[in-house]
């Protein structure tokens, strides 16, 4: 996490509370609008526009009962006159017509443009929150689940959806409908809008309560919501486990739990809200009974028509229609801030592993790696490479030997740039992987792990990870270099046969294969093995290794092996322990010697037989 | 109204075993917004009888009676929606919690091959946001309709009350607007449905491009996900739009209307007038009552968006809880003997629902028996079905033909939980969950992660000690926070060995009956492995056991080996008699094809 001068709120440290200091709040809220504004910013013609046919069309409609007290006070008259005067009528009535079309038209052209907006600012923002999160380091990956990633997703956008779709429109027609209304109003009679002014003193005191309350209900409601993600991922994900080992029962309690703590903080919410719009009504009703009584009086004095009277009671009455609006306009903006702070902490976590500002080219890379004194630990304190030196010369094939924790796997992703070292420098051909732009280190360095996960799609699909614009020849000739050409064959529709989700329609070594033949699609510079073969028969391993000799060839390898079978195409063995180098020479070197590796081959030799 | 075609009934009344219990309270807070409807109906006939009556004689008494009784109305009006907020409030959010629970615990008893099959965004999506909508609809929309078509059946007929003529005029000029409402709902209803889908979708690309971050950081490949995520939210945002098209012109056609009658009833009102046909009152009282109507007319509208949307949410859902739980249940189960262990495989066929109708069987008749305490290797190709043979250990998938018999019972007439409490496994892929160290090693033994008392307690951390010390998972201790160290979710963080050993451990901790693994020990170290393998022999010497092995060591394990290939089990015997006889064994397990190979100058240095 970012060190901040203001309390630890930055970034998703604080997603569990509900509880912050004035400070933190305003933090918080900083941080919502901020983003809020970076999103608004683009589209801020569209909500110009989008504001224009919404002031156009409450205009038109707030033109309704005026048009009624023309009629009565003017139409009524000329045509109950002597003349039969239909003038006043037919202007009145064509008015009428004319403007609730007119106001249909535009408040129609406002949906749409509305629906644009929203959908623009929420497809902005998914694609921010989905590219920021494929940036985000490992690290960050690691201690994050991936269902809180899943639930800002999903239903913190929801969230903002709702209030894009529905909350802006009720705000900016609701405070619209008041004004038009309140200028109405005042024009017909100033003196029944001194009893609506008075009120809004305490309808202020009332909102700035319910703001307050229901922000914390609404961040409670977020939390949970995400929790229920997690578990439902969780649960769905490892479903074979689940049922293995008889878990339903137990995820029932505690997914139950977890519905219960959400309704709560759901009744919560709507309870508030039960309490603010009813206290809204009867504040409402109250004014225009005043407006009624007083005006009422007046008229008896004859101070005022009768006509005049109804529209003014008629006004009144509509000013506080969309003090509904409002009030559910606002309990959307709390909702969807509650949102906003949980995406704009994810958007605020910074990738540990930045991309260079001005990275040195390498347009030709040859494949030297170089371990500068490099020091490494995922928990501060405990260092997995303590101090680390490695020159790798271009070209060789270097197997990783060495107990599991002896940090290997750590060595091949600091190659990969899964993470930067904490001190020291990792070097390809000379040059800091942290000045090389992303494109040139992938492009250069290819990292294959035993977790050989594939995406929903066709075989050729998943190969094209490896090479985008990979054709079908290349794609087969991979293939058959690691072996995977039989198979692929007999599936359903060869090359083009869906995978199924998570690669569920193969097997684990089936998925191996795939995922090596993408890596060699890829023709990197630099190949990392991390038990690339852990999952193949020996037959299917053997094929694979029969190709390796090819497929390496002018090629820097780092192979992590338990199988020592694979040492035998390295030029170089080291071993490692506790994070540092304990044996380095060639294989022969290292098996006619008395250390380690000549114990570990012997083991291995005799566990063939 | 325009949406009561009885198909949209039938299926929104799917919802009843969920609402059953709060019908009382719907039904009140429906009666309530009912009531507010004609006190807010009722404020405009005081009105008209003000002007028409005090104000005309200038009786001021009458005036503050008439006053204060609409100020009464208008505090009751306050109070009625207050009370019909609290009133349905439970329902909407009880309902909510109980479809929620229903299909997490629904999906979770599903077969594994449903979740093969679906993706899980889609799951999810109906998990999450869909029983939203529904809630939503409950609570607000059902609500609101049923209120909101009184309202303006009884606004209706108020208007004939008022005066027939106009009242007349002015429902003639409405009906078009059942019309646009109609065409509307057909519609909408399609958008509606895509929309949920692809929101599904978008949820599917999420969690794959998260799940698949490692092969998507190793490849530098984040831009073909970037791709494939555009494309799904694209095509969301373009539905979302239609949609916006959608309402907006049923917005305009139902303003229009609106606008026509108004203005036609306007006309006739003041004609009316001036012949003395009505009062000025009444002709108030007419058009505020139709500005009482306003409201419920143009919500009719967004109602029906609710409703429509409710509606295929509600389909959505019930796909899923429709779908049979085809593992099922025996209905008179059979109790395994205290000291089982032989399982037999007999004649089993099998293939995956899904897999195309031309292609064979993957089990054509495969048949095994284990030996009470025997350890058994199974041996075969890659793909060979090794993984899928376990996994009918245990039912997650059930056999197509032919039976598995634990002490020659079939265990389809166990009880699930007791077999799965009697067959334990340990999967390749290790899945552990975002719980404790300890819970996850725990996880099939309840009653030790949660004990009753200290004995109890004792009792859990032996047997936790034990399993872990088995499996060489003693760097468990090590980590920040030992046994209680929260593992991140799939043990991310963990190494693909540590999550192996953790796995194992957690088979182990069952001391089951049959013990299941799944190439147990892939990824662990020469060193690691011969330790796990000389602890593993303790339990195994008398542990029914079923193990996949890909390398000679793990099959020296075991007592005999089975080969399996072509869907059936091509021989059976030890590893010393297989490999004098069996070319297909020598083929797939000996390292005889690669020894040579690799270490020739080795071997002269050597020598």
């Amino acid at each position: 996490m970012s060190k901040q001068p203001e309390p630890n709120v930055s970034g998703v440290a604080s997603e569990e509370r509900s509880d912050f200091t004035r400070a933190e709040n305003r933090r918080l809220r900083q941080r919502s609008l901020r983003l809020f504004g970076e999103l608004t910013k683009p589209v801020r013609w569209r909500i110009a526009l989008t504001g224009v046919l919404v002031v156009l069309g409450t205009m038109t409609s707030v033109a309704g009962p005026a048009l009624l007290a023309v009629g009565i006070d003017q139409a009524l008259p000329a045509l109950s006159g002597p003349d039969r005067d239909w003038l006043p009528t037919l202007l009145v009535v064509g008015a009428y017509i004319t403007s609730g079309v007119l106001g249909g038209v535009l408040i129609s052209a406002y949906m749409r443009s509305s629906a644009k907006l929203s959908q623009a600012i929420l497809f902005t923002l998914r694609m921010r929150v989905f590219r920021h999160t494929q940036k985000l380091s490992m690290s960050f990956h690691e201690s994050y689940t991936s269902g809180k990633i899943i639930a800002r997703q999903t239903s913190d956008l929801d969230t903002l959806r709702e209030f894009l779709d529905s909350g802006i429109e009720k705000l900016v027609s609701g405070v619209l409908y008041m004004a038009f209304t309140a200028i109405a109003l005042i024009v017909l009679d100033p003196q029944s809008m001194i009893p609506v002014l008075v009120s809004f003193v305490p309808v202020f005191f009332f909102a700035w309560w319910f703001s307050n309350s229901s922000k914390r209900a609404f961040r409670i409601s977020r939390v949970y919501s995400a929790r229920l993600i997690v578990q439902f991922v969780e649960t769905m994900t490892g479903i074979r486990a689940v049922k293995a080992f008889r878990r339903e029962d137990h995820n029932e309690q505690t997914y139950g739990a977890q519905v219960d703590n959400y309704r709560y903080a759901n009744q919560k919410v709507i309870s508030l809200f039960g309490i603010f719009d009813p206290g809204l009504k009867l504040m409402a009703n109250i004014v225009m009974a005043i407006v009624l009584l007083l005006g009422a009086f007046r008229v008896l004095e004859g101070a005022m028509e009768v006509g005049i009277l109804l529209a003014a009671v008629l006004y009144v009455r509509r000013i506080y229609d969309p003090v509904n609006d409002l009030a559910m306009f606002y309990n959307s903006l709390q909702s969807a801030t509650s949102a906003l702070e949980k995406i704009s902490g994810v958007l605020e976590e910074e990738p540990r592993v930045r991309s260079a500002e001005t990275p040195v080219a390498l347009p030709r890379v040859a494949g030297a790696l170089d371990f500068d004194q490099v020091s490494f630990s995922y928990v501060h304190g405990r260092p997995v490479l303590p101090n680390l030196d490695l020159h790798i010369p271009a070209g060789q094939i270097v197997a990783l030997v060495g107990t599991t924790g002896a940090g290997k796997s750590t060595l091949a992703k600091l190659i990969a740039r899964f993470y930067d070292p904490d001190a020291g420098r990792v070097q390809l051909d000379g040059v800091d992987l942290r000045e090389l732009s992303n494109e040139d280190l992938r492009r250069a360095v290819v990292m294959v792990t035993q977790e050989a996960y594939l995406f929903s799609g066709t075989v050729i699909e998943n190969m094209r990870i490896g090479k985008p614009d990979a054709n079908l020849d290349e794609i087969e000739s991979a293939a058959r270099a690691v072996g995977a050409h039989e198979f692929i064959m007999s599936l359903p529709d060869g090359y083009d046969t869906d995978v199924n989700k998570r690669g569920g329609r193969l097997s684990s070594g089936q998925r191996q294969l795939l995922s090596f033949a993408r890596a060699f699609l890829a023709d990197p510079r630099v190949l990392i093995l991390d038990e690339a073969t852990a999952s193949l028969d020996i037959p299917s391993e053997r094929l694979v290794q029969h190709g390796l000799k090819t497929l390496l060839a002018d090629r820097t390898a780092i192979i992590i092996a338990h199988r020592l079978s694979t040492v035998a195409i390295a030029d170089r063995v080291i071993v490692m322990e506790h994070g540092e180098i304990i044996e380095d020479g060639t294989p022969a070197e290292l098996i006619s010697g008395a250390g380690k590796f000549a114990t570990l081959h012997a083991a291995w030799r005799e566990s063939l037989a | 109204m325009t949406n009561s075609r009885p198909r949209t009934i039938a299926a929104l009344a799917r919802v009843h075993p969920y609402v059953k219990g709060s019908y009382t309270r719907l039904i009140l807070g429906i009666v309530g917004s009912i009531i507010g409807a004609l006190v807010t109906m009722s404020i405009p006939v005081v009105l008209s009888w003000i002007v028409d009556v005090p104000l005309a004689t200038g009786d001021p008494e009458q005036v503050v009676m008439a006053v204060a009784l609409i100020a009464a109305l208008g505090v009751f009006e306050a109070g009625l929606v207050a009370i019909r907020r609290w009133l349905v409030l439970k329902p909407g959010t009880h309902v909510d919690g109980k479809m929620r629970t229903a299909i997490h615990n629904h999906l979770q008893r599903l077969p594994v091959a449903f979740h093969d099959k679906w993706q899980s965004g889609q799951l999810l999506s109906r998990a999450m946001s869909d029983i939203s909508t529904i809630r939503r609809w409950i609570s607000f929309g059902f609500v609101m309709l049923t209120v909101n078509v009184i309202t303006i059946v009884i606004g209706f007929t108020m208007l004939f009350v008022w005066n027939p003529v106009l009242g007349a005029v002015f429902t003639l000029l409405s009906l078009p607007m059942f019309y646009f409402g109609v065409r509307f709902q057909f519609r909408y209803r399609i958008l509606a449905r895509a929309s949920q889908d692809q929101s599904g979708d978008v949820a599917t690309s999420v969690e794959e491009s998260v799940h698949g971050i490692r092969v998507l950081k190793a490849f530098g490949r984040s831009a073909f996900a970037l791709d494939g995520f555009f494309d799904r939210a694209d095509r969301l945002r373009e539905t979302e739009l239609n949609k916006g098209r959608a309402s907006g012109n049923l917005a305009l056609s139902l303003g229009a209307s609106q606008a026509v009658a108004y203005g036609a009833s306007l006309f006739v009102g003041i004609y009316l007038a001036s012949t003395g046909a009505i009062t000025v009152g009444t002709m108030f009282a007419f058009f505020t009552t139709v500005a009482v109507l306003r409201w419920p007319i143009d919500s009719i509208g967004f109602l029906m968006q609710l409703t429509i949307d409710a509606r295929s949410a509600l389909d959505r859902f019930f796909e899923v809880m429709s779908e049979p739980v085809v593992v099922n249940e025996a209905e008179n189960p059979v109790a395994l003997p205290a000291q089982s262990g032989a399982l037999t495989f007999e004649n089993v066929h099998f293939r995956f629902a899904e897999s195309s109708t031309e292609s064979p069987d993957l089990f054509r008749g495969v048949n095994l028996e284990v030996r009470p305490g025997e350890t058994m290797a199974i041996v075969g190709l890659t793909g060979s079905g090794k993984t899928t043979l376990t996994a009918l250990t245990t039912r997650l998938y059930d056999v197509t033909r032919g039976r598995i018999l634990i002490d020659g019972i079939d265990i389809r007439d166990v009880r699930l939980t007791e077999l799965r409490e009697r067959v334990s496994m340990a999967f390749e892929d290790a899945t552990l969950f975002s719980v404790t160290v300890r819970e996850n090693v725990l996880l099939g033994r309840p009653d030790l992660s949660d004990p009753i008392d200290e004995v109890a307690r004792d009792r859990a951390e032996t047997l936790l000690a034990q399993a872990l010390d088995i499996a060489q998972a003693d760097f468990v201790y090590a980590l920040p926070n030992g046994l209680d160290t929260k593992i991140g979710e799939e043990g991310l963080s963990l190494s693909g060995g540590q999550r192996q050993r953790l796995a194992l451990a957690r088979a182990i901790v069952t001391a089951p009956a049959v013990l299941v693994l799944d190439d147990p020990l892939s990824a662990l170290d020469v060193t690691t492995e011969a330790q796990v393998e000389a602890a593993l022999r303790r339990v195994l010497a008398t542990t029914t056991a079923l193990v996949v092995a890909h390398r000679p060591s793990t099959v020296m394990l075991a007592d005999r080996v089975a080969v399996l290939n072509d869907g059936v089990i091509a021989d059976v015997g030890t590893h010393a008699e297989l490999l004098a006889r069996s070319a297909l064994y020598r083929h797939i397990i000996s390292s005889e094809g690669d020894a040579p190979r690799i270490l020739p100058e080795i071997e002269v240095i050597t020598s």
